[in-house]
């Protein structure tokens, strides 16, 4: 469904992601961790098109990716940073986002399983943290996409609208959809991953499932494996960015040379 | 026997001039007279000779004799193109009622529709010249009235048009209701004194609406110039009187509403000078008093040349002019009092209609353009705002002389 | 794009700085006329007013609006519709809410006090004209700046600096220069120059209304045709409309080849 090849991507000087190669094909629940600055939400929003690689390509359902963008309605994407214009109500803006996509949707369902009925003729700006976030999420979930990209979602939540969350997340899962997630609570990847990437430096050091990662360091939990990844050179890049494989490529018609430093 | 002398003398010239004596000739195709010049042959002094409509192709008419010619019907005298309308040569004739057009253009002599040749007390009334070289030419005449006719001239060139109307060694002459169009000036006096010019409307043409030469004691009240070179000019004369008159629309390069040059002790009370580039610009000229007056939108309302001295300016509204004030010679001797200007910023604390702090109209701005004239493009951009101001607050550049110490609060209501 | 408009719109024609910006204009119109009755003179201060106040105020408005909805933008990129919608809808959503607060701050005196009966419509109308496309233009250059930079400080920083350096540096070297070389014939210079800057343009089409007289006053003969025909005002008209094109065209370029 989803296959990088190859993403280069720095802003000025600094490298976020160098020599990224990834296919999301099965549906289920990948997390996406790493810890701050390690390229995650640049990796989501490169296959959103938000982000434009230097380098390498992007298919989405066997097509390369493009600037119209119309591929994305098969996409359901939950920002990390809720903000919205302070001045429209709730229920505008969700009609605003429905007018954009012409599928069907089911934000009236959301909104009661958030329970915001009460909050909808409320100017956005108005609106604590937590229940922006809820917002957010119905905005997300609110259509029937095959992909549906999290980042963070679980920020600002109280403890019963992440219960909430979860069990949407797992009814997406048995819908047979592909997840992807990034966020930094274990429990929860321990609780609904079936893969985990582990991202750092703009380089992939693990791809597999939980299991395999804590046998592999030979710690009982998640939280553990992490942090012993981060601490020790228990690993090096599975995937060592490949100088000769494919340096070049066309960029707007234009060939590039890559510049990828090490 | 003196006394019987003069007795008969007034009986008899009453009885000379008093129409009821004189015959009526009437000239047409179903008259007794069919040509004008036959009944001026048959006529006597006193006639009225009335002509009916029709074209009469006789130019030039020569009136030798005091008859009144009466066009009815507006008949058309048409000159082909090579000779001049009417030339009077008698006194107290009357002209009124005809249509006289194309004398054509000539290098050589000043064709006019109507002539007036050293005689007196003649009447020139509702007649229309179109197309004539010059329109109405009095030379050495006196007493005379010209009224209410339109003067209707095709502007071509400054060099190869004539004047309207066109005074030349005159005295005692009413010009009064007529319309001027298209001449080179409107309405010319050379040498031509204590006349009056009323209520006339002199517009397009290329020189000046009205032109003073070494012409004194003339007075000119309620008349429109509009959209001409300039709308008056007065030079080398003395004791000029311009009241009521509208100054309207002079534009252009060096374009005034009243251009003044080398004139003494004239008086300029409640004109109003509208939109003209140059509202009055005024050069060697010594006490005049300008009263009154209304300076409504021009560009320039006021700019004193050099050699101005003990001239007045008192009680005008300046309103909306781009630069109220522009000075270049000394303005010592002259008096900027009680007048209202429409961007003066000052307070009045006591309360007694002037304002209590001095306006002074010649900005830093004015000084600038006057140095470099394309800075004009800059006008009312922030930074001219500015330097106008700072030059307010310290004046370094502008001169202090040019000061109203007395500007009123409010526009004087006309 | 039109559904970005609008919403962009709706969202601000609510927020309390655009009431202010309204109020500003209100108070100030309705206050000029309770000084001065004489309508030219009104035009005439609102003038300097609008070529100051309204470059400055949409400069910081594009910033702000661009800052202020980053995230938000994040969320649209996400959806299925083009990255020049999205742009081009907001800075047209920023424009619009601008223009039209500005009209009716500047408008409502007027109108209450019964121009159009007048015959200053025309002056007026040439004056609001101009607010309203120094709107369009200011608040692109403004969103522009901040799509330039993702530092805030910056991007307000050199919308202020945009704004000193129009609005009164480049007047002022301009005045400089034509001092320096007044020798030479300099007319068309002069309005070469004028033409690179929007708000001298803005100034001369309300000129071309106002001041005409002392214009024609000036004795070169490309100054009189092109500030003493219509053809003047045409010309500032269509190149004030370019000025309005061509930071939105930057606007579409950069916002097609930028991360967020």
């Amino acid at each position: 469904m989803i296959h990088l090849h190859h993403i280069h991507k720095s802003f000025g000087r600094l490298q976020v992601l160098r020599g990224v190669d990834l296919a999301f094909d099965q549906p289920g629940i990948t997390a996406v961790l790493g810890p701050n600055g390690s390229g995650k939400s640049t990796l989501l929003k490169s296959i959103l098109g938000m982000v434009l690689p230097n380098e390498g390509e992007i298919h989405f359902d066997g097509k390369p990716i493009d600037k119209l963008g119309q591929y994305r309605k098969d996409i359901s994407y939950l920002p990390q940073i809720a903000r919205f214009p302070e001045n429209l109500r709730v229920h505008e803006l969700i009609r605003m986002i429905e007018s954009f996509r012409s599928q069907p949707s089911r934000s009236a369902e959301l909104i009661h399983h958030f329970g915001l009925e009460s909050v909808l003729d409320s100017q956005l700006g108005h609106l604590s943290g937590g229940t922006r976030q809820k917002v957010n999420l119905v905005l997300t979930l609110m259509y029937d996409t095959p992909v549906i990209i999290l980042d963070e979602p679980t920020a600002g939540l109280d403890p019963v609208a992440l219960v909430k969350l979860k069990e949407l997340i797992i009814q997406a899962k048995d819908e047979g959809k592909i997840l992807l997630i990034t966020t930094h609570i274990m429990s929860l990847v321990e609780e609904l991953a079936d893969r985990v990437v582990f991202l750092l430096e703009g380089r992939i050091y693990f791809d597999g499932k939980p299991e395999e990662l804590k046998q592999r360091v030979e710690e009982p939990n998640l939280e553990k494996a992490i942090a012993s990844l981060l601490s020790g050179g228990h690993l090096t890049p599975i995937q060592p960015a490949q100088k000769d494989s494919k340096p070049i490529r066309k960029m707007n018609g234009k060939v590039v040379q890559p510049q990828v430093k090490f | 026997m003196r006394r019987i002398t003069s007795l008969f003398i007034i009986v008899f010239s009453v009885l000379c001039t008093a129409p009821v004596l004189g015959k009526t000739l009437h000239v047409g195709a179903d008259h007794p007279f069919s040509t004008i010049l036959a009944a001026l042959t048959a006529a006597q002094s006193g006639d009225q000779i009335i002509v009916h409509p029709g074209l009469y192709r006789e130019c030039p008419i020569i009136v030798n004799k005091s008859v009144t010619l009466t066009g009815y019907g507006m008949p058309v005298l048409d000159a082909l193109g090579e000779k001049e309308g009417i030339i009077i040569e008698a006194d107290s004739v009357t002209v009124e009622g005809f249509e006289i057009r194309n004398t054509g253009y000539s290098y050589i002599e000043d064709r006019a529709g109507i002539r007036v040749k050293r005689n007196q007390d003649f009447t020139i009334r509702n007649n229309r010249l179109v197309l004539t070289f010059f329109g109405i030419y009095l030379e050495h005449a006196k007493s005379g009235r010209v009224t209410n006719n339109a003067v209707l001239g095709k502007p071509l060139g400054e060099a190869n048009s004539g004047n309207g109307i066109h005074l030349w060694y005159c005295k005692d002459i009413d010009i009064e209701g007529n319309l001027i169009r298209g001449h080179r000036d409107g309405i010319y006096f050379e040498f031509a004194t204590e006349s009056r010019v009323r209520r006339n409307i002199s517009e397009q043409n290329l020189r000046y609406g009205l032109h003073f030469m070494f012409s004194n004691d003339d007075i000119y009240t309620r008349n429109t110039f509009r959209d001409n070179g300039a709308g008056v000019a007065v030079m080398f004369s003395r004791r000029i009187h311009m009241l009521n008159n509208l100054f309207h629309l002079n534009w252009g390069q060096a374009a005034y509403g009243l251009l003044l040059k080398e004139i003494y002790d004239a008086e300029i009370r409640e004109n109003v000078f509208q939109k003209n580039t140059i509202g009055i610009f005024t050069e060697g000229s010594n006490r005049i008093h300008y009263k009154d007056n209304d300076f409504l939108n021009n560009g320039w309302a006021v700019k004193v040349g050099g050699g101005c001295e003990k001239n007045d300016f008192i009680r005008n509204n300046f309103i909306g002019n781009s630069f109220d004030f522009a000075a270049v010679g000394n303005m010592q001797s002259n008096r900027i009092e009680e007048n209202f200007w429409g961007d003066y910023s000052g307070y009045d604390l006591d309360k007694n209609g002037i304002g209590d702090i001095p306006y002074r109209p010649i900005k830093l701005f004015n000084y600038v353009v006057d140095q470099t004239p394309e800075t004009i493009i800059l006008m009312r951009s922030l930074l001219v705002e500015i330097l106008n101001f700072s030059e307010k607050v310290s004046p370094v550049l502008t001169p202090a002389e040019v000061s109203d110490a007395s500007p009123t609060m409010h526009r004087y209501s006309r | 794009m039109l559904r970005i408009i609008r919403y962009s719109f709706a969202d601000l024609i609510r927020s309390r700085w655009l009431y202010f910006y309204t109020g500003f204009y209100l108070v100030l119109t309705g206050a000029l006329f309770f000084i001065s009755a004489d309508l030219s003179k009104v035009i005439v201060s609102l003038m300097n007013a609008i070529l100051f106040i309204v470059p400055l105020v949409a400069l910081l408005f594009g910033v702000m609006v661009q800052y202020n909805t980053r995230e938000f933008t994040e969320l649209l990129l996400a959806q299925p519709i083009p990255r020049r919608s999205i742009f081009l809808g907001q800075y047209l959503g920023i424009a619009t809410a601008l223009a039209i607060s500005f009209l009716l701050g500047a408008g409502i005196p007027f109108v209450l006090s019964g121009i159009f009966l007048s015959g200053e419509i025309w002056n007026f109308s040439i004056l609001l004209l101009s607010g309203v496309l120094l709107s369009y233009v200011f608040s692109a250059l403004g969103y522009l700046l901040a799509l330039i930079n993702d530092n805030r400080i910056r991007g307000f920083g050199l919308a202020i600096l945009v704004w000193l350096l129009l609005a009164v540096v480049y007047d002022g070297l301009f005045l400089l220069g034509l001092a320096w070389f007044s020798d030479y014939p300099l007319e068309n210079v002069a309005i070469g120059v004028t033409v690179f800057n929007p708000i001298d343009l803005a100034r001369i089409l309300i000129l071309l209304k106002l001041d005409v007289s002392a214009l024609m006053g000036y004795t070169g003969a490309v100054f009189n045709k092109f500030l003493g025909t219509s053809l003047g005002m045409g010309l500032a008209l269509i190149i004030l409309v370019i000025w309005a094109v061509l930071p939105v065209s930057m606007i579409r370029y950069i916002s097609l080849r930028k991360d967020f």
